[in-house]
């Protein structure tokens, strides 16, 4: 599958913002639950107290979906979604941690942070994809895991509700791969090392 | 926008600990990944191209410390944060509290104190308040000073303001505060039951005995085994059938004290049980 030279992929980060959510609901119910690596969410969502994202995301998951609480373990096969109101950060490899420090792009979580702070913890064997969104987040932060040898991905513009941010990260050279929603389960089921 | 590394992990154990020999603040079991990027973020704010300049101005400058450790900590906090927090502590904290003749509340980590007039606001309302006393503690001398006056920006009373409402709140919010400009002083009868100390959670034990300790996001910065160090510090200052209430991701599961005490429905709120 073209992976040949790659490093393992031990985790796999989503970031989304306007737009996203459509894609993670027509995506997520044909990637595998067995993958080898675990799943993390960063979506932009409003602060409330009776969020469902979670509930809802499961609904259309072959995988568990957890909402991210202090110190979570990371599972393979497993969805997490950062809480909104918190960055999200990780400790080592099977940890995470939360953080209410000052919003990064007007956003907390910020896909930034928890881009930045997986590169840091996994270098080179980290996946990331960029989905649809009307803020500058995330570019960076996939610039940011390219550049320690992570492997990168975005939403391909022209099919997102709001281009604006898989744009500037295409912009910015931080995307290995430009893909359609429909390619994108595909794509994530072929990095798990079970896969042939 | 992304701040670059500065400082690596083996160089940020070297200043830890420098501190803690130099200063007696152990930050050794705080969670890193976030202490990281605070420790960056300092050196990028005061301008320190390397950890070499950072540690200098730190061992050298005994001053210097209390900002630094403003800055590594995070102080960012808000009124009525999470409001159906506050209304569970409206319905089904208070009417237990109010049984006492008494009532002293500790609130750990007060940081610049929006939470101690948010507790004050709702003890008020529930015509507790003059019978309380609110113990607001924190790390910073720097945020206790803050939080004693009382003043904030006035673009945020929107926000709490609806906070307030969603928290149960019938009055005009408006009536707590004075503006000026563009701050906003709180009303002196709020802060004559609250008392503004220093305290440090890792190093400080139990000064008193609380019908309700609050203490929300701050564990979430701590590694587990230091959680549960504080949270036995809690516990120890916690009256028994005394509340204990977390942020709303924090949880007393990964702790042994889970067994001895029963949550309140779905907030982050747990009652000792004796």
């Amino acid at each position: 599958m073209g992976q040949i030279g790659r490093l393992e992929i031990e985790l796999f980060l989503i970031g989304g913002s306007a737009g996203s959510l459509k894609v993670l609901l027509d995506m997520l119910p044909a990637v595998r639950p067995d993958l080898t690596f675990p799943v993390v969410l960063i979506l932009h969502r409003k602060a409330g107290p009776e969020s469902m994202l979670d509930i809802l995301l499961a609904n259309h998951s072959n995988m568990g979906v957890i909402e991210v609480e202090d110190k979570t373990t990371l599972q393979p096969g497993t969805v997490y979604l950062a809480p909104a109101d918190y960055h999200l950060l990780f400790e080592h490899k099977s940890l995470l941690s939360l953080d209410c420090s000052e919003k990064l792009n007007y956003s907390r979580p910020s896909i930034d942070v928890s881009f930045q702070s997986a590169a840091d913890i996994f270098r080179g064997n980290v996946g990331a994809m960029l989905l649809s969104g009307a803020n500058a987040d995330g570019a960076e932060g996939l610039a940011y895991i390219k550049k320690s040898g992570g492997l990168t991905v975005a939403q391909d513009p022209s099919t997102a509700e709001v281009a604006y941010m898989p744009a500037r990260a295409i912009e910015r050279g931080a995307a290995d791969h430009i893909l359609p929603p429909g390619q994108m389960a595909s794509f994530i089921n072929n990095l798990s090392v079970s896969t042939n | 926008m992304l701040e670059p590394t500065i400082i690596k992990d083996d160089e940020l154990e070297v200043l830890l600990a420098d501190i803690s020999v130099l200063y007696g603040y152990d930050f050794t079991q705080y969670s890193k990944a976030s202490l990281k990027r605070r420790v960056n973020r300092i050196c990028l704010l005061d301008k320190f191209a390397s950890f070499a300049e950072l540690r200098y101005r730190l061992t050298h400058y005994p001053e210097y410390l209390q900002r630094f450790i403003e800055e590594i900590t995070v102080n960012v906090t808000e009124m009525f944060r999470d409001p159906t927090f506050y209304k569970a502590l409206r319905e089904k904290v208070f009417p237990q509290l109010g049984t006492y003749p008494f009532i002293r509340i500790w609130l750990a980590g007060c940081s610049t104190g929006e939470e101690a007039y948010s507790i004050a606001i709702l003890l008020k309302e529930a015509n507790l308040y003059h019978k309380s006393l609110i113990y607001a503690t924190d790390l910073n001398p720097g945020v206790l000073e803050t939080a004693q006056k009382g003043i904030y920006a006035i673009n945020q009373m929107r926000q709490y303001s609806e906070n307030y409402i969603l928290s149960g709140g019938r009055e005009d919010f408006s009536s707590y505060y004075r503006a000026n400009y563009e701050m906003v002083k709180f009303n002196a009868d709020l802060r004559e039951k609250m008392i503004f100390s220093t305290h440090n959670l890792v190093s400080d034990s139990s000064f008193n005995a609380f019908q309700l300790v609050v203490c929300r996001n701050v564990l979430i910065y701590f590694e587990k085994e230091l959680q549960n160090k504080v949270l036995r510090l809690f516990d120890d200052s916690l009256d028994p059938l005394g509340f204990l209430a977390l942020g709303a991701k924090e949880t007393l599961r990964f702790s042994n004290l889970e067994k001895q005490y029963k949550q309140l429905d779905s907030e982050k709120i747990w009652r000792k049980l004796h």
